[in-house]
């Protein structure tokens, strides 16, 4: 089966002629019809021009034209990602029937890039929220366990790469969204550094966490995305003119002397059993193949979820205040303004968007500001002071990437706080600006683990470097959902 | 600090939400426990901390004074749920 | 102000002036006046979800020009803010401002009401956008079914800049005002056009019993655009809040709209209702770090300002109000001195100014900045007059003869033969004649009637169709009628 592959192993079919553009793309499509009624990854694809991009990926091959490395490879975007002419949702009814009029900058550069869009994939409404279970549009399933979340905000992105309904794609992070979803589905997440992607053309939800990056298969793939990608937007203000290095060049099997740093605070009470059993194992691997290990603190990270969702609703809700029914998107019947705005945020948004709006609304409102936001916003500066002062010892920090496997529907949505509080191994990553990488990195009761390597302030490289060594002496990666019967005869459910 | 009812009908006032009775309920129930957590920042001494408002330190972000493409009238008003002439045509205003 | 001999009046006010930066602060869209709707906007202004804003490099240049103009202190760090309120005229719900670290602090002007002088402090000035534009389907607000909205305006850069509550009448009100705008128009970073909306004003009023210290009540009058407005609105307001505090009760603290047609103030906004703006600051950008060097760049391309030019032209010798009028638009004055480099003599120069020039621009609607007669071409003009070659009389046809094709005053005088005749060989005959033609006048004349002198010079005059030089005329028939 052709798909499957990584996007190096198809880039070298392509290369060899061994298979066409339009056949690639083909067997992608026929791939998503058959298992996304089940899953619900996609909330829309794009058949006639993902065909019409490979045709044009099959002339340059019949011309012997050089091929990029992700030229005519096909893959997806989380739908808060904008697109040109191509619905764009947010997965919220408030953006149901939003059509761009431009395209994100990702979407453009992968487009230059000759990658074949196939459609776009399912999320949190908004990216508020860690199970896919806040969409409008229904939720999406974890292959693993059809009964579970496959995480979120970026559940379908997840999916899509892990059933191989694409064979990479582009989520977005501001609390642990790309690389959550990505351990709860056994796959790749990669969340740079603040201001290495840009963000124009994501549809906000906290401008100072927000960050896009690649879901993939491999770590290899990982660093080929994000070269294309990553760099300085004058269209970003928060973009960074840095140095991006070919973050291939860092795929190199050797880890001997890097310095490994293990912060507590992120083994406590809340982390399942199991997964840091399974997590230690990891460590173990790494100590094997020639890493200093030894533990570190950050003693801050306790207060990181409580200022987390003080700043990101704080943004959010400001950030939210554009959709008001007057421009574009849903707009309610009313006599008056007023009541238009009142009631198309009402009927447009769901309940935890809401809720959300709620909180940062009043977290600074007049008489608050101070003692929630301001306080936030200082405690964040502590936050990024503890990496600060562990990355002077350290090259790296690994962690596991969420306390549990992938719950149960329902299990946390009655209790948004519980929710809340399985961010605690991903958010302060936010708050810091840093990147981080989740890795496949084993199994509980069938359900993949997520080990996350946390790194300093633009150097990814590092991060590619130990995922990549952990990756090429482990199988963990290798290992596929095996989809029921009834999944894969695109039955009802 | 406990919120109170008139404290959630003041804010979603402010954030323009028209919220059900069930909802003005919930979300009380809710707000209080996650800014009861959220009091736990306040153990933190943070008197002499600038507070991070931006995760990279950049200034001086511009641009040149240059005029650039605008939107096509079309494609500006194509999303319009009420386009009149090309306005955004919207429901009586009132003095508030 | 006193008034009705119970209350003094204290003003403050808030104006608002477009920056007339080729593009918006935050995106490249054009800033230009009158566009048809909708046709100046892209994602950024039209606030589109995902899109981003990019600071227009040259706001901040106009807004640190304008406050060294108006003797401000330069933030040396300074950021934007988000104010957070809902109006359709705003297409992201929330205006970029800035909150508690302006661009500018502190500074003052001086006005001048009736050959009185008081400075007006003003407090601090900062960047922000425009929103867009409100049409109404009825003829005010109120009385509409439903608006319309076009967002050309949205995203154009303002500068708010923010007096102490230091004005105590009404002309010192208006006198700060046109200080003011002067300013903004000398040093360009506005064209200030009141008629556009190129300037706002929100004018804060409050009285207290006469003799006291601390302040009343104030309410403010959002978003007057002329001087003659602000002059009825602060009249009227005046007068109202007096019949409140004279009736005992207490002005209420809130936010007023002016009515034009009826000419009232009614209550936009109580201070109940008044919007809790949530400011917090403004994540999508970065902060600006103001070095010293940059404001002594910008320092440099500071004109001089009007209150030095007047005092340098009242020292060459002109009137105060003449002094007043000539640099009373950067334009003007700078052509005055240019026309000045060449040709010294200030008061004729002046006079020439304020009279013919001015009476010339105006009847053809131009501006002197679109004049097609350059300062260079005056300067000649008056050259040729004082050198005695033209009459004044005769100068002033060559002057619309300049404007009209282009051309030098020399050329001209050439062209047409309207050099003065100031040689008496020449004129002597013409002299006899006019003696021998007008008997009766020289008998008045030699009998003591001095104004006959003027009909016989009148005479000659126009027997040389005025190209005589009247003064040698009058000297040769005061010897030939001894």
């Amino acid at each position: 089966m052709m798909i499957g592959q990584s996007v190096s192993e198809l880039h070298e079919l392509l290369v060899h002629k061994d298979v066409s553009s339009t056949e690639l793309t083909k067997a992608y499509i026929d791939r998503i019809q058959t298992v996304d009624p089940e899953l619900k990854a996609y909330l829309t694809v794009i058949e006639n021009q993902a065909m019409t991009q490979s045709a044009e990926v099959d002339r340059k091959i019949t011309q012997n034209q050089v091929l990029g490395p992700l030229e005519g490879i096909p893959m997806a975007l989380k739908d808060n990602m904008c697109t040109e002419g191509i619905r764009t949702t947010c997965a919220s009814k408030m953006l149901e029937d939003f059509i761009p009029p431009y395209n994100a900058t990702v979407t453009e550069r992968l487009k230059v890039a000759g990658t074949i869009l196939l459609g776009k994939v399912n999320m949190d409404e908004f990216a508020m929220g860690s199970s896919t279970e806040n969409s409008y549009f229904g939720k999406t399933r974890n292959p693993w366990d059809l009964e579970r979340v496959p995480g979120g905000s970026s559940g379908g992105a997840a999916v899509a790469v892990a059933v191989d309904e694409a064979a990479f794609t582009l989520g977005s992070d501001t609390g642990g969204s790309i690389r959550q979803p990505a351990a709860f589905c056994g796959v790749v997440g990669m969340k740079p550094t603040y201001g290495a992607v840009s963000r124009y053309g994501l549809i906000a939800f906290a401008s100072s966490l927000d960050q896009i990056g690649p879901l993939t298969k491999t770590v290899r793939d990982n660093a080929l995305v994000l070269n294309a990608i990553a760099g300085y937007d004058p269209r970003d203000s928060t973009s960074v003119a840095y140095e991006k290095p070919d973050y291939t060049k860092f795929l190199v099997n050797d880890i001997k002397g890097l310095k490994i740093g293990i912060p507590r605070q992120y083994y406590g009470d809340g982390i399942d059993p199991d997964v840091a059993r399974g997590i230690q194992e990891g460590i173990q691997t790494l100590i094997d193949l020639g890493a200093e290990v030894s533990e570190c603190s950050l003693p801050h990270t306790e207060y990181a979820i409580p200022a987390y969702y003080l700043i990101a609703t704080a943004e959010a809700s400001s950030n939210l205040a554009r959709y008001d029914g007057v421009r574009y998107g849903l707009r309610a019947e009313a006599e008056d303004v007023l009541g238009m705005f009142k009631k198309t945020r009402a009927e447009g948004f769901g309940q935890e968007v809401k809720r959300r709006i709620m909180l940062g609304t009043y977290a600074l409102s007049s008489g608050y500001y101070d003692a929630y936001y301001l306080k936030a916003q200082k405690v964040r500066t502590l936050i990024k002071q503890d990496f600060d002062k562990a990355f002077e010892k350290f090259d790296v920090l690994l962690s596991p990437t969420a306390p549990t496997t992938a719950f149960r529907f329902g299990e946390k949505s009655a209790d948004p706080l519980a929710m809340y509080l399985s961010d605690i191994t991903t958010v302060p990553i936010n708050l810091a600006g840093i990147p981080a990488i989740s890795i496949p990195a084993g199994f509980v009761k069938g359900m993949p683990i997520g080990m996350q390597f946390m790194g300093k302030a633009f150097d990814e490289g590092t991060l590619y470097r130990a995922a990549y060594t952990f990756e090429q002496n482990t199988q963990y990666h290798t290992l596929k959902p095996s989809l029921s019967e009834e999944v894969l005869a695109g039955g009802s459910r | 600090m406990t919120i109170s009812r008139e404290d959630v009908e003041y804010v979603a006032a402010l954030a323009r939400l028209e919220l059900t009775e069930p909802e003005i309920k919930e979300y009380t129930e809710q707000l209080n426990s996650i800014l009861g957590y959220a009091a736990k920042l306040e153990r933190l001494n943070t008197d002499d901390v600038i507070p991070t408002a931006h995760a990279v330190p950049l200034n001086n972000v511009m641009r040149e004074d240059q005029v650039g493409p605008s939107l096509d009238h079309e494609k500006a008003l194509n999303n319009a749920p009420d386009g009149d002439e090309g306005f955004f045509r919207v429901p009586r205003i009132s003095l508030t | 102000m006193v008034v009705a001999d119970q209350y003094e009046m204290v003003c403050g006010i808030e104006v608002h002036a477009e920056l007339q930066t080729k593009t918006k602060i935050f995106c490249g869209c054009t800033t230009e006046f009158g566009g048809e709707q909708n046709t100046h906007v892209c994602p950024v202004c039209l606030g589109m979800p995902g899109a981003l804003p990019v600071l227009n490099r040259e706001v901040v240049n106009y807004a640190i020009k304008a406050g060294l103009a108006l003797d401000s202190e330069i933030a040396e760090f300074s950021k934007f803010d988000r104010k957070n309120y809902f109006y359709p005229d705003l297409s992201k719900n929330y205006q970029t401002s800035q909150f508690d670290l302006p661009i500018c602090i502190g500074g003052k002007l001086e006005i001048d009401v009736d050959g009185e002088k008081k400075w007006i402090g003003i407090t601090r000035a900062h960047m922000e956008e425009d929103a867009g534009k409100l049409v109404h389907s009825g003829t005010t607000i109120s009385t509409s079914n439903e608006s319309s909205v076009d967002y050309n305006r949205a995203g154009v850069p303002l500068l708010e800049i923010v007096s102490e509550p230091d004005m105590s009448s009404i002309s010192e009100a208006l006198a700060y005002l046109e200080k003011l705008v002067q300013i903004l128009e000398y040093t360009e970073v506005s064209d200030c056009r009141l008629e556009q909306g190129s300037v706002r004003f929100d004018v804060n009023v409050s009285l207290r019993p006469h003799g006291t210290k601390s302040l009343g009540t104030r309410t403010e009058t959002k978003n007057l655009n002329s001087y003659s407005s602000v002059r009825r609105c602060m009249e009227y307001e005046v007068a109202r809040q007096a019949r409140i505090l004279n009736a005992g009760k207490n002005v209420v603290q809130e936010t007023r709209t002016w009515d034009e047609g009826q000419g009232i103030t009614l209550t936009l906004r109580s201070k109940e209702e008044a919007h809790d703006y949530r400011y917090f600051p403004e994540p999508d950008l970065p902060p600006l770090v103001i070095d010293r060097n940059w404001v002594e760049r910008i320092r440099k391309t500071l004109p001089e300002l009007p209150a030095k030019r007047r005092a340098r032209l009242q020292a060459l010798g002109l009137p105060a109000y003449d002094a007043a009028v000539i640099t009373q638009a950067r334009a003007m004055s700078d052509f005055f001195d240019a026309t000045l480099a060449y040709y010294g003599d200030a008061k004729t120069l002046a006079n020439w100014i304020m009279g013919d020039v001015t009476r010339l621009l105006n009847s053809n609607q131009c501006s002197v900045s679109d004049s097609p007669i350059s300062a260079k071409q005056l300067a000649e003009l008056l050259e040729l007059i004082k050198k005695g070659t033209l009459s004044g009389k005769i100068a002033k046809g060559v002057l619309e003869e300049m404007y009209g094709t282009g051309k030098d005053a020399a050329a001209i005088v050439k062209e047409k033969g309207l050099a003065q005749i100031s040689d008496e060989g020449a004129l002597l005959g013409i002299v006899d004649d006019v003696i021998s033609a007008n008997p009766q006048s020289v008998v008045d004349y030699k009998a003591g009637k001095d104004k006959a002198i003027g009909f016989l010079v009148g005479q000659v005059m126009k027997a040389t169709k005025g190209q005589a030089n009247p003064g040698l005329v009058n000297q040769l028939l005061k010897e030939k009628l001894v």
